[in-house]
């Protein structure tokens, strides 16, 4: 029997910062102290609850609707015990916690379509019981009883799932390709270093609900008949790697990985493999010399690593909202999936909304929202209430979107279009006060410290793209200088060997086409950039 | 590079073959062990030794190589790849300014040069004072609470960039000494 009034604390990193664990500590002792065991008041620990911006974050479940606070101080434990209550008075005038309440009616959580987040902040992310309760891993066990590997590559290609990493290849096809390799071993790798700046949607996901992500991941081994896996998640997110380590460990004792999962013959072993601090390992060959311990350097494809990975075998490799999204998909069918979203991009995406926006956190729409629903009516815009500059997505490999654009969809193709890209999810917003030249220049010093050096476009291009950016900003460019950069962008895009090398041009690239004016204005003489400067 | 060159004559005595005569840590061997010599634990077992250790000392690099039975160049060129691996020991002390797209529009660069002020250090010099170091980070995925800062792993969030009292106080408070006069 769930008891009748449950209190959720964000315990993610975000809150945690804020002093999520205090409270926690608080609101048991507020509990011990109103005379309250726990079977009649649950103070559960549990993932985002996503406004991160406003954290810490608290949700009372009781009879009535859902209330969440934000902001709290330990010391306001007691008040909200109490306001936890069913006896407690309907908010009114007297209301302790007034400035605290956040309205679940409000744009930031009423439009949200949680699919691949629906357990955050829902289950304890430490507790597999808990996830299970949920209805985690139930959908496993429902495919290694019902269903073969083809008819579960069926359902995911029904689905219309693309990569969440940034590329957004087509899931199906994907696990088609590796399922279709000769036989031998293959390998399911997860992408978990999740390095552009402005991007902690996987943070989120692995902090806050990791066995769904194996779960997600032991479907995936299972449609493409592989044994082995590895989650590779970067250094930097220490409390995501102890979760995700404790959630592997609970699932084998549960008997949910390792041999014979539910009786069939399917076995699976997963292990985490944990990055040092190197930009470049979120390219899927990087990543995968990485994993075998050497140095991340992406090599030329073909061959890709669905044909030849790990150790030489097939390898799939898709990123943490992907495989999260699976067991989904898996309940819910593959035309449900696909209902939601575009023509070509189906489903929901995760975003990170960050930077000059009143709403900081986890955002989950339908693909095809408009830019300006995202960061406007849910962000809530600039906190001055001064338009908006730009929004940035797609991290140091996209692009600056301009504020007259803002009504573009959001999907794959949009917002290529736009010269900027998906890219992972990060989404920050800019004001009026930032200047899209030393954006530009940022990102490029980010490119320039991130190249792994093995190809001369990118490791040369970046420092000279670096340099003549620095003369932008310090306003003593010259006209010779935009051709010069114009030119340079283009050498690198084209002639670098990676990702990263051909799309670090891409912030110049979308400032000089939404911004042109201020690179002019950076010019020593700038009627002269004006009268050279191409149209586009 | 400037690191390799200055330590050339460390390396000498050592050949870049390494053998295993040579005395190894024991708790380096201990850490190899655990993973059972496997070549592509390299990266796993570097963090496990630079925890031991606080960095990754040439002399460590030999034991690693030795231990794995791996060239010493692999070693050394795995662990000068990444970023997070120290070849030279770390100050007592280490903030890390993070300059990640969000604390960027938020003021970051602001945050690390009224750290580079206060505590008399340039960004990204290792050395910092002898005590006191400063680095930048690229994002840490807090970008809800941006701008952030990490002082000694203690993650500090939404600094008040506006208010230089404010954001005195709260690096006063985490530690951070007044070494030059503003």
């Amino acid at each position: 029997m769930p008891s009748p009034v449950q209190v959720r604390c964000c315990d993610a990193s975000g809150c945690r910062s804020a002093g999520s664990q205090a409270l926690r500590n608080a609101l048991e002792g507020a509990r011990d102290a109103a005379g309250l065991d726990p079977s009649q008041l649950t103070i559960k620990p549990v993932g985002c609850l996503r406004l991160c911006g406003s954290g810490p974050l608290v949700a009372c479940d009781g009879p009535g609707p859902t209330q969440l606070f934000g902001g709290m101080a330990p010391e306001q434990a007691g008040a909200l015990i109490a306001a936890a209550l069913p006896s407690s008075p309907a908010p009114g005038s007297g209301d302790p916690l007034a400035a605290h309440r956040l309205d679940l009616e409000a744009p930031f959580f009423a439009l949200q379509r949680p699919v691949v987040l629906e357990g955050c902040g829902q289950v304890d992310p430490e507790s597999i019981d808990d996830a299970i309760a949920f209805g985690t891993y139930a959908q496993l066990q429902r495919v290694l009883q019902e269903l073969s590997p083809e008819q579960v590559r069926d359902e995911v290609r029904r689905s219309g799932l693309r990569g969440r990493g940034g590329a957004g290849y087509p899931t199906g096809l994907k696990w088609d390709t590796v399922a279709l390799q000769p036989p031998g071993p293959r390998y399911v790798v997860c992408n978990a270093d999740e390095g552009d700046p402005g991007a902690f949607m996987d943070r989120s996901v692995l902090e806050s609900d990791p066995h769904r992500l194996i779960e997600g991941m032991a479907i995936a081994a299972y449609a493409v008949g592989a044994e082995r896996g590895f989650v590779y998640v970067r250094a930097e997110y220490p409390l995501a790697i102890e979760r995700l380590r404790l959630a592997l460990q609970q699932a084998r004792s549960r008997h949910l990985l390792g041999n014979h999962i539910h009786g069939t013959s399917f076995n699976l072993r997963l292990e985490v493999r944990v990055g040092a601090g190197a930009y470049v390992c979120g390219e899927e060959t990087a990543l995968l010399l990485s994993i075998q311990g050497q140095r991340g350097m992406p090599q030329p494809r073909p061959p890709f690593p669905a044909q030849s990975g790990l150790w030489g075998a097939p390898t799939l490799i898709n990123n943490v909202e992907t495989f999260t999204a699976v067991p989904a998909i898996l309940r819910q069918g593959g035309d449900w999936y696909a209902a939601m979203g575009t023509a070509h991009s189906k489903g929901t995406k995760v975003f990170a909304l960050s930077g000059a926006v009143v709403n900081t956190g986890l955002v989950e729409v339908p693909m095809g929202t408009s830019l300006r629903t995202v960061v406007e009516l849910i962000g809530g815009g600039v906190p001055d209430g001064s338009p908006i500059k730009a929004v940035q997505t797609g991290g140091p490999s996209g692009g600056c979107i301009p504020a007259e654009r803002l009504d573009t969809p959001v999907d794959y193709e949009s917002l290529v279009e736009l010269g900027s890209m998906m890219g992972s999810g990060g989404m920050v917003v800019m004001g009026q006060s930032t200047s899209m030249p030393e954006v530009a220049r940022h990102f490029m010093g980010f490119s320039v410290n991130e190249s792994c050096g093995k190809c001369v476009p990118c490791r040369a291009g970046t420092v000279q793209l670096a340099q003549l950016l620095d003369r932008f900003v310090e306003r003593r460019a010259t006209s010779a200088d935009m051709e010069r950069l114009d030119a340079l962008c283009q050498m690198v895009k084209v002639t670098s060997l990676c990702g990263l090398g051909q799309s670090a041009p891409n912030p110049v690239l979308s400032t000089l086409r939404w911004f042109r004016h201020e690179y002019e204005a950076a010019c020593r003489e700038p009627s002269g950039c004006v009268a050279t400067g191409r149209v586009r | 590079m400037a690191w390799a060159l200055a330590s050339k004559g460390r390396w000498e005595n050592n050949g870049m073959t390494p053998s295993a005569a040579a005395s190894t840590d024991p708790r380096i061997a201990q850490v190899i062990r655990r993973h059972g010599a496997r070549a592509d634990a390299l990266i796993e077992v570097l963090h496990q030794v630079q925890e031991l250790h606080g960095y990754l000392a040439p002399e460590s690099l030999r034991d690693v190589a030795t231990g794995m039975r791996l060239p010493l160049s692999r070693v050394h060129g795995v662990a000068s790849f990444y970023h997070l691996f120290r070849l030279e020991p770390p100050t007592a002390h280490r903030c890390a300014v993070c300059l990640g797209t969000a604390c960027y529009v938020k003021g970051g660069a602001q945050v690390a040069a009224r750290i580079e002020q206060r505590l008399g250090v340039r960004l990204d010099d290792p050395a910092g004072d002898g005590v006191w170091a400063l680095q930048h980070v690229s994002c840490l995925g807090a970008c809800g609470q941006a701008p952030v800062l990490v002082v000694d792993g203690e993650l500090m969030t939404r600094l008040p960039v506006d208010q230089p009292e404010a954001l005195d106080a709260r690096l006063e408070a985490a530690g951070l000494p007044q070494r030059t006069t503003t």
